[in-house]
């Protein structure tokens, strides 16, 4: 059972038959169970896994053979934390989606993506890779343009035409490496070996990084995120900001790096200045916001930027930081979100101004919630901190300055986030809030598996760390200090 | 014994979730057993740990044991291990927390009986001496900072205990995020080293910054980052300010977390990084200067407070001052003598003005108090002998370990030894008119409170006892030598300060010298009683009301140097200006609207001429400038 093709296959059954599932009840459960199945089989790749450097599970079929096109795909250390992450999460997704009654489209569509993102993490074919993120992008397109909130049309265009104008700038890079190819294919391997001119190197660089960056994003590329984010269902910011942004930090490190070295000795810096920056100012925005999901949504730019410094600074601290910040910040913001989602059902409002004293009526949630944002704060013993602390001391290697300036989001992150817990959980009670109930059923099993994870990975995060190490060794020995 | 060392942060850390998970089904006597008990056995084991260590030091063997549990992190070069030493310094450390957390434990069994969230509080009590102990134990700086960092979730669990009230949860915010901005010159500080010794166990790094130059740059900045952090989890100058509002806890919180044990890590951190410090000449000169001047301060702000929580607040805060004093003239052993002793006395005010509070149905007012020592004499006795210890009056322990930070003082710097003098007299001051007021006169309070008025129950008076013993006798620990001390605590310290010894030489002032000192600020310290006494017992003078008219100098006291005022005009309020700024004129206007622009310019750029539509760009720059000009003025105007 270690068919990595049979694992990309299952979404896209499930979503073919869920598309046809017209009741909730059934369809719900249906997408559950095609998830498990996922996250069931993902199970051998992990166990089989040989932690070194070397690319396993390949399959490789002819596609369109004419145009070079492959079929081609594999995983190794960088991938298999994120295949892991997506088949994990997608599963509490669904869960988390149960309050509602979405009909089978909606989890088709969910299961679609899944297929797209998994394919994302694994091509070793540009051309598949590029067929991944597309994939990826349509079905939450439609997730957010049908069961968002009111703007959600005006906000989504401009989602859609932003990440689509990235994308298309990643085509021509990759046309434009196809055709410099000698044996005329879109093999990952072909494209490490190009040994392309520095001023090639350059724009390549742009091209992909834009692509990435708007998907991460980074600063100055955000300012779709806070209104998507805040205007999809909550199940469609999960998938956006807990798996699919992931898309964008995992190119850079695939796709971007390797292939234009000199490119990124060139703008590395300026790059990671950017991610930098985007740190502090998300942050600082953060402090004053009274929506609880355009609140979350401005602390995911924030904590992404941290992570793009950390790979931008090239070292296996801060790759493999980026690595496992990539899984903590998936969990976290699962957490976070599915949190709003419950105060946003229960109270019909996303202002946390009409919240407060939450903690007395749901003593429950108070102490998974406040888990979850220490996690995001990145206290010890949770995940968010061995993230932090690695992708800092990477950074730190870099330049001290950057370090000083991302560590700020030790002090911010504090600042909005306990704010944050303040304003809605803790004070006194008003009117609505004295009656509110606490978790239970669904509620309670998606938070207490994210808190779960979250103090499992704090504690003991060594076997994530180990998944990685090598390949991260090898790929930094390979590209070379990029200064 | 030593072979179970790591079930000593285990025990409480279990009580923890026996308690948390068993909130609402266990009964109250369990839950206080278990919360007490727990910490109890760590004791004992503490006890045999620090038993082990003595022989050893006696047998003139190494008393360095460490014990590793498993790698938790690891990338690259670096490589983490949750692992435990203990030495001299932490066996006495153990000794401590789980000593007085004991205590402290029993007592609140009966100080927060009635409350609604009795298992809750046992339970975060039990997380706190779990990461303090982390803190203590860890071998390495990744280890202490767990614990580190662990201790300011506690304190911001804890001091937010009563969350309804929102003032509380901000006081616990505040301090979480003042804590914070340490931990970030704490971790800097943790990369510094890793960068300059390849690891970050302490076994691996005090050697061979041993062989490392005086005045080393390296060594400099790694200490200024390190001190950056003591003063946020000790409340020194400029981070103090969370200290005083984390009074908002629960008493039994101020007494173990933000008095005897919590708030001297950024000691015990320096202590056992002394040989760092000892080789940063000029970091001593600030850690100094930066104690000395907290320690003013804070007295200063003393004098005039009429909470008694906050009295004792702004105390803690200058008593840290006095140990920070300690450690930059060299004095590590006195600094942390007076860890020792301040534990003692500090627990013991804070318990005993918990017992008060407690009797007086939760007023904490002292202006409302008075003439209390009929109805609670164990109380009172407790408390005179802990304001004695304080104040610095011979043979009560605060006299030995202010004098050894003193004596130190002097022979480094005239002039730190006359400002830590005048910081004395405050002490004594402000210490005795808390205890006249409480104590001495007529009952100040309303009839209801009078009819309450009863001595507490044997949990609480019990704890207060056994501390009292502890503060009266506590000095003799290390007695100097001028007074024919044999100097035990040095003796069985000396390892853990030897290289930094090696580099400075002994220390030494004649006994003269030291008699005269000693003479002089003992005799100073009765005066001031002295004078309290006159002002607030012979005269039966009460503290003014809020809103009366006050000189300035004591205006300027009684609004603690409007030091909170300062900030929030010069820190919070800007970044709360600038995060709207961001938001509304940069992010939505000037980078949305670029984008929107853009989009909008190249969907008309068929129609040619509409290219120009890139003045947009301009307008938006322009609607910036303006939103800038009119932020200024309306900072400057509303200032």
């Amino acid at each position: 059972m270690d068919n990595l093709f049979i694992l990309l296959l299952i979404p896209v059954l499930g979503a073919l038959v869920l598309a046809f599932v017209q009741q909730a009840k059934a369809a719900r459960q249906l997408a559950l169970l095609v998830s498990l199945v996922s996250l069931g089989l993902t199970i051998p790749f992990l166990v089989q896994f040989v932690p070194d450097a070397s690319m396993q599970f390949e399959q490789r079929f002819a596609w369109i053979p004419s145009l070079g096109i492959h079929f081609h795909i594999g995983i190794d250390g960088i991938s298999l934390p994120l295949v892991l992450l997506t088949n994990g999460l997608i599963p509490l997704i669904i869960l988390s989606a149960f309050n509602y009654d979405y009909k089978g489209g909606f989890y088709a569509l969910v299961l679609f993506m899944q297929a797209g993102l998994l394919l994302v993490f694994t091509a070793l074919d540009a051309f598949a890779f590029y067929v991944g993120w597309e994939v990826a992008l349509i079905p939450i397109y439609f997730i957010c343009a049908l069961w968002g909130g009111e703007n959600r049309i005006r906000v989504n265009i401009k989602f859609f035409i932003y990440t689509f104008f990235g994308s298309l700038l990643m085509l021509v890079a990759i046309i434009y490496l196809h055709m410099q190819v000698p044996t005329e294919d879109y093999e990952l391997t072909s494209f490490y070996q190009l040994g392309l001119d520095a001023s090639t190197q350059r724009w390549i660089f742009w091209a992909f990084f834009i692509a990435f960056a708007i998907k991460m994003p980074i600063f100055p590329f955000h300012t779709w995120q806070p209104d998507t984010y805040t205007e999809a269902p909550t199940a469609g910011t999960m998938l956006l900001a807990a798996i699919m942004l992931k898309m964008g930090v995992y190119g850079v490190i695939r796709w971007l790096i390797p292939i234009a070295p000199l490119g990124t000795a060139a703008y590395g810096q300026l790059a990671l200045v950017l991610c930098v920056i985007g740190v502090v100012y998300a942050s600082v925005i953060a402090f004053k916001q009274g929506d609880i999901k355009r609140l979350i949504a401005y602390s995911s730019i924030a904590h992404v930027g941290l992570i793009g410094a950390g790979i931008f600074a090239w070292n296996v601290q801060g790759l493999q930081g980026a690595i496992i910040q990539m899984i903590n910040h998936g969990i976290s913001v699962v957490g976070l979100f599915f949190v709003a989602d419950i105060l946003i059902r229960r109270l019909d409002t996303r202002d946390m101004a009409a919240m407060g004293g939450i903690a007395k009526p749901a003593p429950v949630l108070a102490i998974l919630f406040l888990t979850i944002v220490m996690g995001a704060i990145g206290l010890p013993i949770t995940n968010g901190f061995i993230g932090e602390f690695l992708l800092l001391m990477g950074i730190y290697q870099y330049g001290i300055w950057y370090a000083a300036l991302g560590g700020l989001t030790i002090i911010l992150g504090a600042v909005y986030l306990l704010r944050m817990y303040q304003k809605v959980m803790l004070g006194e009670v008003n009117t609505q809030t004295a009656v509110f109930t606490d978790i239970r059923g669904t509620e309670w099993v998606v938070l207490a598996v994210v808190v779960v994870l979250i103090i499992g990975i704090g504690v003991y995060p060594k076997p994530l760390l180990d998944l990685s190490e090598a390949a991260v060794t090898d790929l930094i020995n390979k590209v070379g200090l990029i200064r | 014994m030593i072979d179970l060392i790591w079930l000593i942060p285990l025990l409480p850390l279990v009580g923890f979730l026996v308690n948390g998970i068993g909130r609402d089904v266990l009964p109250r006597p369990l839950v206080g057993i278990i919360g007490s008990g727990v910490v109890f056995v760590s004791f004992l084991l503490s006890c045999g740990v620090f038993a082990a260590v003595y022989a050893a030091r006696q047998a003139g063997e190494s008393a360095t044991f460490t014990q590793s549990i498993f790698e938790w992190i690891s990338a690259g070069n670096l490589s983490v291990s949750l692992s435990f030493l203990v030495d001299p310094l932490s066996a006495i450390m153990l000794l401590i927390v789980t000593g007085i957390g004991f205590l402290i434990h029993v007592y609140s069994i009966g100080y927060m009986k009635h409350d609604d969230g009795f298992a809750k509080f046992f339970a975060f009590l039990n997380l706190f001496i779990f990461f303090m102990l982390l803190l203590v134990l860890g071998s390495n700086y990744v280890v202490m900072f767990i614990g580190w960092e662990g201790v300011g979730l506690c304190s911001y669990l804890l001091i937010g205990f009563w969350f309804k009230s929102s003032a509380f949860a901000s006081a616990a915010k505040k301090a979480f995020v003042m804590n914070r901005i340490g931990d970030l010159g704490f971790l800097i500080a943790v990369f510094l080293i890793f960068n300059t010794f390849g690891t970050l166990e302490f076994a691996g790094i005090f050697p061979r910054a041993a062989d490392m130059a005086m005045g080393d740059t390296t060594l400099l900045l790694i200490t200024l980052l390190l001190f950056v952090a003591a003063t946020g989890k000790s409340a020194q100058i400029p981070l103090f300010t969370w200290l005083p509002d984390a009074m908002a806890g629960p008493t039994p919180v101020s007494a173990l977390i933000h008095a005897a044990t919590m708030v001297t890590a950024g000691i015990y951190m320096i202590a056992r990084s002394n040989i760092l410090f000892t080789l940063s000449p000029i970091t001593l000169q600030v850690v100094a200067a930066i104690g000395i001047c907290t320690a003013l301060l804070a007295a200063a702000v003393a004098i005039t407070q009429n909470d008694i929580k906050k009295v004792l607040a702004y105390s803690t805060v200058s008593q840290l001052g006095y140990m920070f004093l300690g450690l930059g003239v060299g004095a590590f052993t006195g600094a942390f003598f007076h860890v020792i002793t301040h534990a003692f006395f500090k627990a013991l005010l804070f318990l005993g003005a918990g017992s008060v509070i407690h009797a007086m149905s939760n007023e904490q007012d002292m202006r409302s108090m008075g003439g209390l020592k009929k109805q609670l004499p164990t109380t009172y006795l407790t408390m005179l002998v802990a304001t004695i210890a304080i104040s610095g009056i011979p043979p009560l322990s605060g006299f030995f370990s202010k004098d050894e930070i003193l004596a130190h003082a002097f022979s480094a710097n005239k002039l730190l030894w006359v400002l830590g003098f005048i910081g004395a007299l405050f002490t004594a001051f402000y210490m005795f008119r808390m205890l006249f007021l409480t104590f001495f006169g007529k009952f100040r309070g309303t009839a209801e409170q009078a009819g309450h008025l009863h001595e507490s129950p044997a949990t609480m008076t019990v704890p207060l006892v056994i501390l009292a013993i502890l503060a009266a006798f506590g000095g003799w620990l290390n007695v100097p030598a001028a007074l024919g001390g044999s100097h035990l605590l040095a003796d069985f310290l000396s390892p853990v300060f030897a290289d930094s010894v090696a580099k400075t030489g002994a220390f030494h002032l004649d006994h003269t010298t030291e008699y005269i000192l000693m003479g002089v600020s003992a005799l100073a310290a009765v005066v001031m009683a002295l004078a309290a006494y006159r002002q607030y017992v012979s005269k039966g003078a009460v503290p003014v009301a809020d809103e009366a008219p006050r000189g300035l100098l004591a205006k300027i006291s009684y609004h603690k140097f409007y030091v909170d005022e300062l900030y929030d005009a010069v820190i919070v309020r800007p970044l709360n200006a600038l995060s709207v700024f961001f938001y509304r004129i940069v992010d939505r206007s000037g980078i949305d609207g670029l984008v929107n622009g853009l989009s909008r310019s190249v969907g008309e750029s068929g129609k040619g001429i509409r290219l120009l539509q890139t003045g947009n760009v301009g307008f938006y720059i322009f609607m910036m400038v303006i939103a800038i000009m009119a932020l200024l003025a309306y900072g400057f105007f509303n200032g």
